[in-house]
């Protein structure tokens, strides 16, 4: 039988504030355990929570951000279950009221085909702390520094199709969230974390099949690597006439498998009921307005701007709009060079490689905008050959200053003097009467071809810093 | 509405409240009369009438961003029944 997958993600984002949702304690990342962890976040008897207005308008730009409906009026409630790291026994979570209603995006396929993905609703949460099972003579250890770090949770609509869908969704979700600069969207730090449900249907068949629900995947690639594991179990399952359990996996990254959570077959059962510690939250529309008029421009309207305006390819457009830092690095470039072409070739091939080989971010690149647009105004002017140019690239990535410094300390120009180059011409010539002559002989044709090995010698002789179109012109005048 | 005693045994599970054998029929019981003052409040017609989330006619207020809470760990960590190397111990808890 043909199977059809159906998924749809719930991602909890981190948001960018300096304290937590409901507390004035600090949610740093990385600080010694329980040391931004207050009687708030502990769940002291008598500690009430106060709502972080960071938090909250960093939801609403999300929502603005993806066209959804704000919730005006949003109302808190009581997620219950126990676990250790969660020490009030509740999550403050958002139910029947959340803060942002149905939006949508557009996600781009690699075939460069786009996508609608809705979504559902997004609402304000508490991060719950972490549980550390290592060896405590038998016990577990908790640190409640995350505890009450406000969290964004984004519920997709079940739009998604396949691994492929799964991940540029989520890579969208990340631009767009690190373009409003409300999360840093640090994955490896668990800035966005991913719960994935998923179900197969018979291809045609309108209603939805049993789904599983997979916690805490933390990676683009492990989101790929899970979905195709779960697609493959419940295949099995099915394929052989069984049907599959509604339950929560845990994805283990080491052993590559899901495995079921026993322990939440049970809890399953959350007895949402209103925040009584809180009241509504009400925003006002003019202030929701405010925001709308400060977003940025966000990386669909980015990436077709540079589609129009640079005359870039989509796919060039789409990769040099992936981050706000990246984009504005390369308009930097293209300003000040003069030539966005060139300047969009030297940002995706020499220096996002480099960057990706020393696994650095662009904020951390050791070769800025003016620096690589130095370089590039030396190589439009005739200075330096592009070849030369990557050697100049890399002495700068190095540290050895601008690209002037390094073509000058270094004895890199180009040799555009008119004497200069004629001796070396004319030295190639007499060195080489077998080539003249059978050039000579040549017809146009042919001799196009034969001219190379002229310009290979007198490219040698001068260690590269031949000016190729100057040679081109004293060959084309001295061969006759 | 009458409230069975399995649906009791799985609320005290959730909540983690021991009950003895002996107390739950008291329990359903007794709960059985909640639901039934309950069952007079859901035949109020509440059409037209929007939910309540807080008794308190108020809307709630917001905080500035900002850190105003201190390290306090040994004082919190003094009354905790065993920490090590910085972390509260609990019994194991694992998936």
């Amino acid at each position: 039988m043909q199977w059809e997958t159906v998924i749809g993600l719930e991602v909890h984002l981190q948001l960018a504030t300096q304290s937590k949702i409901f507390s004035g304690a600090a949610t740093q990342f990385g600080a010694e355990p329980n040391t931004q962890a207050c009687a708030v976040d502990l769940g002291m008897p008598g500690m009430l929570p106060v709502l972080n207005e960071e938090a909250v308008r960093c939801a609403v730009l999300f929502g603005l951000g993806i066209g959804a409906e704000i919730g005006l009026r949003s109302v808190f409630d009581r997620k219950n279950y126990f676990y250790p790291d969660l020490p009030k026994g509740y999550q403050v979570s958002q139910f029947e009221a959340p803060i942002v209603g149905k939006g949508e995006f557009e996600i781009t396929l690699s075939d460069g085909s786009s996508k609608r993905i809705g979504i559902t609703r997004a609402h304000l949460e508490e991060d719950a702390g972490k549980s550390l099972h290592e060896d405590f003579h038998g016990m577990s250890g908790i640190d409640l520094n995350r505890a009450g770090t406000p969290l964004l949770e984004i519920v997709s609509e079940p739009d998604i199709r396949s691994a492929e869908e799964a991940v540029a969704y989520l890579k969208t979700l990340h631009s767009l969230v690190t373009y409003l600069d409300i999360s840093d969207g640090d994955m490896s730090q668990g800035s966005m974390r991913c719960d994935i449900n998923i179900s197969l249907r018979p291809v045609g068949q309108e209603e939805f099949g049993t789904r599983a629900e997979i916690k805490n995947v933390n990676s683009f690639r492990f989101v790929e690597k899970a979905i195709h594991h779960e697609v493959e179990r419940q295949m099995d399952i099915l394929e052989d006439g069984g049907s599959v359990v509604q339950e929560t996996r845990l994805y283990d990254a080491d052993r590559d498998e899901t495995r079921s959570m026993r322990s939440k077959e049970v809890a399953n059962d959350y007895r949402y009921f209103p925040e009584p510690d809180l009241l509504p939250v009400v925003l006002d529309e003019a202030w929701v307005q405010s925001l709308r008029e400060t977003l940025p421009e966000l990386p669909v309207e980015k990436r077709q701007r540079f589609e129009s305006q640079y005359g870039l390819s989509t796919y060039d457009a789409s990769v040099l709009t992936d981050s706000r830092a990246l984009a504005d690095y390369f308009e930097t470039v293209a300003a000040d060079c003069g030539d966005a072409k060139i300047a969009a070739n030297w940002v995706q091939v020499e220096l996002l490689g480099q960057l990706n080989k020393s696994e650095l971010d662009i904020a951390n690149s050791p070769v800025s905008a003016e620096q690589l647009s130095g370089l590039i105004k030396r190589i439009l002017d005739d200075s330096i050959s592009g070849k030369i140019g990557k050697q100049v690239f890399e002495a700068m990535w190095n540290g050895e200053g601008d690209a002037d410094q390094v073509i000058e300390a270094r004895g890199l120009k180009q040799v555009s003097d008119t004497g200069a180059l004629e001796a070396m011409v004319d030295q190639v010539i007499a060195d080489n009467p077998d080539q003249v002559a059978q050039y000579l002989a040549a017809d146009d044709g042919k001799r196009k071809k034969l001219v190379g090995f002229f310009v290979g010698q007198i490219m040698k002789a001068s260690k590269g810093q031949a000016n190729p179109r100057m040679v081109n012109e004293l060959l084309a005048r001295k061969l006759v | 509405m009458a409230i069975e005693q399995d649906e009791i045994e799985k609320i005290a599970e959730l909540a983690r409240l021991r009950i003895p054998p002996g107390e739950i029929n008291e329990l359903t019981e007794r709960l059985t009369g909640i639901l039934a003052l309950v069952d007079q409040l859901q035949a109020a017609d509440t059409s037209g009438v929007e939910p309540m989330s807080n008794p308190l006619d108020a809307v709630q207020l917001l905080r500035p961003d900002a850190v105003t809470e201190s390290n306090q760990r040994d004082a919190f960590q003094a009354i905790a029944p065993a920490v090590e190397e910085g972390l509260y111990l609990v019994p194991r808890v694992i998936e």
